[in-house]
């Protein structure tokens, strides 16, 4: 008998479980290129919380921010907004690999970003906790929430995070729970279950929070923010920012042996954790085990806002007993006397197997449910936003029937991290890392905007604003760049007298101004100096000086790119039967079985599909095409 | 999941003893099963898989063919992963071929050259490096090419392409985690010693290059041509390199040839000697070469066996064969050591430009010295002992010159002092063509590289 509390309460677009940071650009990204979306969260208090670093960005998550950004995503903007410090990292490398990456006031962050969902149009915000996926003829129709009601929907966006079947451990302690403090979500995996999701068990960590009243920041290093003030967000124009340091301080062997003395306590080594945790993120216990040589171990003290004396202990995740963790933490040079406000913790949690996913993060086998972020088994704050992005597009793609968003691995981060979830899958909580990239110097942090605006101007996520800002930047561009190639110096007796004046190798030929940028000591500034060149603003300036200065660097990948995309383009039926195709090996069979790979090329991606699949691949596509065009003739 | 069944004879024809009949594919048992009754009286079916079997080949009409050992290996623990039948036949090349000819009426079909291989490979049981090698010890002409060939098979040759690998993967790996984690403690990349590395793997990959001429005459033999004058011995001298080791020298009656080929060992370096039946005619029979005949076949060879005859002087005929061999490899003999000398080995050797041997093929003397000197000319002076890892084809050669272009780019970027991620460009591009050798794929590789060697993450 059906409960008077069961009842429809609203009919939507696209509903997105879940307001943490994929929830959240999904949501944006439905709502604004116009479809009728609800978003829903535990708790109206924590939309976009930062339940481990207060940080954005670094190398390729700041590239993912980027191209959020670039594609009328929300959390560049957000952060540029709220972030009390920036830094451009790896400045002394390539330009592919400078990363942005900025210390976030979290609090600020999640009221900047709540206050946005709630101004969007086309966009409902609810405090529910979801219980229940409805799915009729492998086609989703809408969720259920613990208090029975029903939401109608003709796509469903999951993005629940780390609150699936929560599990939260210090030590001995644990207790079901969300991060932070948080409710769990303990009936949704169940419901998932039901209507055929494999599910997988993951785990990650967090330091503790220390009081900044109790630290001895004398004994530590300072981590100023960079001079120059940057924004993640190509549509940001903030040029003075007040900013707050980190520091640096480090383990000693004083700590190791107390963490070494109560290994047995450790939840990671005595069974009491089973999911698997990330490599790139270990605990300090994890750490400690797997480099016992090494004899320190850096930590960077961050601030976790303006307003909060709360300091974030990074390097020093744990879910070691309460008393192991403040042993510990006395031993290090500042924290002698620190007061810990939060203890560090592990949480276990329910994630899908993303291989079940299409790249454009529907499910293969439910029509309309999309997942998204760190329930994808990712990592990361930038990982989750920028799945939430996609599914958000796709959702808003399906319902009007346009085609939808797949981004390809030599055209953004987001392509990378989206093609290696879905074909390899993961074992652990997948991260983002610029060596992920075949196509690194194509995707610079600097052209996200040149990759990728034109495709979110073409699913309506970019608006006039940006667009004209867009094609402006790109016009002057070009302009430049022609001006370039079109104007020359000669080998004159004035020209040679003022480029040796200026410490220049003189040219001997007639060279354009382009050529001569090549130069490795020559830049845009100080040829202007010399020689009347049309003023540039700074973006243009370092487009067309990377264009020029790498030229022959960026071909070598467009070249590479051109290979690759042979493969890509040798698509692979959807309803291929693989037990038609002789000679696979049983093991590539039955992953091609499980993938259902698009193209040779992702196929030839998949871990267990060895070269000589791909070979039978080839070679059977090759034979069924000469036995169709076979057929054609005898038709003629 | 198996192919049609294919069948064809696998040792080569002609060999005397045992000529054996392999079989593979789905139905290879059922076929094999038609045509063979074990002595046992059991069904062929019924023996467990890599057991030898004794029993009779029989025809259609029940009429005893052949005697034979039957081998039965079922997949996936063949050499192609399918079932694979080898049916070892004792009774010659007439049997043997009526014995193929049952299999093809039971529902075989002839395989393809190189198709055992080709399934094998598909069927993920060997590299191509490995595939390579296979098809190598078919063709395997003497121990050396054998050693070279089973080198392969086992993975020295693969071994070290993989030791380069390993080595750029390094250097790769320690780029990427300065990259990737900026903030971490990554000890920081020396451009030098990255440059030192990469030149060592160069000096390695050009060494390898070095010895991919050595490989094809290994796998292939040497075209050889032996020319003189009538009489002056050249038939000796054939028969006295065929004569050591008779038993591993390949007689091939040309099929499609019209010509006849014969393979001579010769201190581990198979000759490949160009008309043989040709200097026996004319010696025996027709007792003429025309200088047109001797300049063909120079043009054809890679080594040239040059006769003088000792014992008369130098005539018109020896001037032509002389003036044949400027640009050649060539050796010089002077023959009939044994006789009253006329041309001195010094006369001789000032004309031809290159030392002479003394040899007498009625005495065997000075055979030795021609063997050492053809095998300084294909070793170069190369230690013998390393054929295991000789490059053994072309696209294998190919490949490492690729690898080694990525190298050299690599390292200009080094010079011209880029950052570290275009370093790394070069090193991956160089790192994937060395694993096109082996078959191996890109993937995770990088990643563990990094996470097993640098204490990252925050």
């Amino acid at each position: 008998m059906e409960s008077k509390n069961v009842f429809v309460a609203g009919s939507y677009d696209v509903i997105v479980v879940g307001a943490g940071h994929a929830g959240v650009e999904a949501a944006l990204a439905a709502a604004r290129i116009g479809c009728n979306t609800l978003l829903t969260t535990l708790s109206m208090d924590n939309i976009a919380m930062m339940p481990c670093n207060p940080s954005v960005g670094g190398p390729a998550k700041g590239h993912l921010v980027r191209e959020l950004d670039a594609l009328g995503g929300e959390m560049g903007v957000n952060a540029d907004k709220t972030c009390i410090q920036f830094r451009m990292l790896n400045t002394g490398k390539g330009p592919a690999v400078h990363a942005l990456r900025a210390q976030a006031d979290k609090k600020l962050y999640q009221f900047t970003m709540k206050e946005t969902c709630e101004q969007t149009e086309n966009l409902d915000v609810k405090q529910l906790l979801i219980d229940k996926l409805l799915v009729e003829d492998g086609k989703v129709t809408g969720v259920q929430s613990e208090t029975g009601e029903i939401y109608t929907a003709k796509a469903v966006v999951m993005a629940t995070g780390t609150y699936l079947k929560g599990r939260i451990i210090i030590g001995e302690h644990t207790y079901e729970g969300g991060p932070a403090g948080q409710r769990a979500a303990v009936k949704f995996s169940d419901s998932l279950k039901e209507v055929g999701v494999k599910l997988m068990r993951f785990k990650t960590g967090t330091p503790a929070r220390v009081d900044a009243r109790t630290l001895d920041y004398s004994k530590m290093e300072i981590q100023p923010g960079d001079e120059e003030c940057r924004n993640f967000s190509f549509m940001s124009d903030e040029v003075t920012r007040e900013q707050i340091p980190c520091y640096l301080t480090y383990t000693n062997e004083e700590t190791h042996k107390i963490l070494r003395d109560n290994m047995e306590r450790a939840p990671m080594t005595n069974g009491i954790i089973e999911g698997i945790g990330p490599r790139y993120c270990p605990s300090i216990e994890t750490k400690i085990l797997r480099f016992p040589d090494k004899e320190r171990h850096q930590l960077f003290l961050e601030p976790e806002g303006r307003h909060t004396n709360e300091v974030y202990v990074q390097g020093m995740s744990t879910s070691m007993p309460m008393d192991v963790q403040l042993d510990f933490l006395r031993t290090i040079p500042g924290l002698e006397n620190a007061k810990v406000m939060r203890a560090g913790y592990a949480i276990e949690y329910d994630c899908i197997d993303p291989t079940q996913l299409k790249p454009t993060l529907e499910f293969k086998n439910i029509h309309g449910f999309f997942s998204a972020g760190q329930a994808n088994g990712t990592s990361g704050y930038e990982e989750a936003a920028a799945q939430g992005i996609i599914a958000g597009i796709n959702a808003a793609m399906l319902i009007k029937g346009e085609e939808p968003l797949v981004l390809k691995r030599s055209e953004a981060y987001i392509g990378v991290l989206i093609d290696d979830l879905v074909t390899k899958g993961t074992n652990e909580p997948y991260r983002i890392m610029t060596s992920r990239a075949e196509y690194r110097l194509l995707l610079r942090q600097d052209n996200a905007d040149q990759r990728l605006t034109p495709l979110g101007r073409r699913v309506g996520l970019v608006k006039d604003d940006r667009w004209a800002r867009y094609t402006e930047k790109q016009n002057a561009i070009n302009e430049a760049l022609d001006y370039l190639r079109k104007n020359s110096i000669n080998p004159t007796k004035e020209i040679t007298e003022k480029l040796m004046a200026a410490g220049i190798e003189p040219v001997r030929n007639a060279t354009s101004f382009y050529d001569l940028l090549r130069r490795p000591d020559l830049d845009y500034d100080k040829l202007a100096q010399l020689f009347d060149l049309p003023e540039l603003n700074k973006e243009v300036k370092q487009q067309v000086e990377i264009t020029i200065t790498y030229e022959g660097y960026i071909k070598k990948q467009l070249e590479q790119v051109e290979r690759m995309e042979k493969l890509e383009e040798k698509l692979l039926p959807e309803n291929l039967n693989y037990d038609d195709v002789p000679s696979l090996r049983d093991e590539g069979r039955e992953k091609l079985k499980a993938i259902r790979p698009r193209s040779v090329g992702q196929a030839s991606r998949i871990s267990g599909v060895s070269p000589a699949d791909i070979s039978v691949l080839l070679i059977w596509l090759e034979q069924q095409q000469r036995i169709k065009a076979g057929e054609g003739k005898a038709d003629v | 999941m198996q192919g049609d069944t294919i069948s064809a004879i696998a040792t080569a024809q002609g060999e005397g003893g045992i000529g054996i009949i392999r079989l593979s594919g789905e139905q290879a048992i059922a076929v094999a099963e038609k045509m063979f009754r074990p002595a046992s009286g059991k069904a062929l079916s019924d023996y467990a898989s890599h057991r030898a079997v004794y029993g009779r080949i029989v025809d259609e009409a029940g009429q005893v063919i052949d005697e034979a050992m039957v081998l039965i290996m079922k997949a996936p623990h063949s050499y192609t992963k399918e079932d694979v039948v080898e049916l070892q036949c004792h009774g010659g090349v007439m049997p043997l071929r009526k014995t193929l000819a049952l299999t093809y009426a039971h529902g075989a079909r002839p395989a393809e050259g190189g198709e055992f291989t080709k399934r094998a490979f598909l069927n993920g049981r060997l590299d191509l490096s490995q595939a390579q090698a296979v098809m190598d010890i078919i063709t395997a002409k003497t121990d050396r090419s054998l050693k070279m060939a089973t080198g392969h098979l086992t993975g020295a040759f693969s071994a070290k392409i993989k030791s380069f690998r390993q080595e750029i993967l390094g250097q790769i790996a320690h780029l990427e985690a300065a990259i990737d984690f900026p903030e971490d403690e990554v000890d920081d990349v020396v451009t030098e010693s990255v440059a030192e590395k990469v030149v060592e793997v160069r000096n390695n990959i050009a060494k390898l290059i070095k010895t991919a001429g050595t490989g094809r005459i290994l796998r292939d033999g040497l075209m050889t041509a032996i020319v003189g004058k009538p009489n002056v011995g050249k038939s000796s001298l054939l028969n006295a390199l065929l004569q050591e080791e008779r038993a591993i020298v390949t007689d091939i009656p040309g099929t499609t040839r019209d010509s006849i080929e014969e393979y001579a060992n010769v201190g581990g370096v198979p000759l490949r000697i160009i008309d043989t039946a040709g200097i026996r005619a004319t010696e025996d029979v027709v007792e003429k070469i025309g200088v047109e005949k001797a300049r063909q076949m120079v043009s054809e060879a890679a080594l040239v066996l040059a006769l003088f005859d000792g014992s008369r002087p130098l005539d018109s005929e020896d001037e032509e064969i002389l003036s044949l061999l400027a640009g050649r490899d060539a050796i010089v003999l002077l023959n009939k050591s044994d006789l009253q000398s006329v041309v001195t080995a010094e006369v001789l050797s000032a004309k031809a430009n290159v030392p002479v041997i003394e040899i007498s093929t009625k005495e065997n003397h000075g055979l030795d010295m021609l063997v050492q000197a053809i095998q300084d000319k294909v070793y170069g002076g190369a230690v013998a002992a390393d054929e295991g890892s000789f490059v053994s084809d072309e696209r294998q050669a190919n490949l490492l010159r690729q690898a080694d272009v990525h190298l050299a780019a690599a390292l200009q970027t080094i010079e011209a002092g880029m950052g570290l991620d275009f370093i790394s460009i070069d090193l991956r591009s160089a790192w994937e063509k060395l694993g096109e050798i082996t078959g191996d794929t890109v993937g995770e590789d990088i990643i563990d590289e990094i996470f097993s060697k640098f204490c990252i993450g925050k």
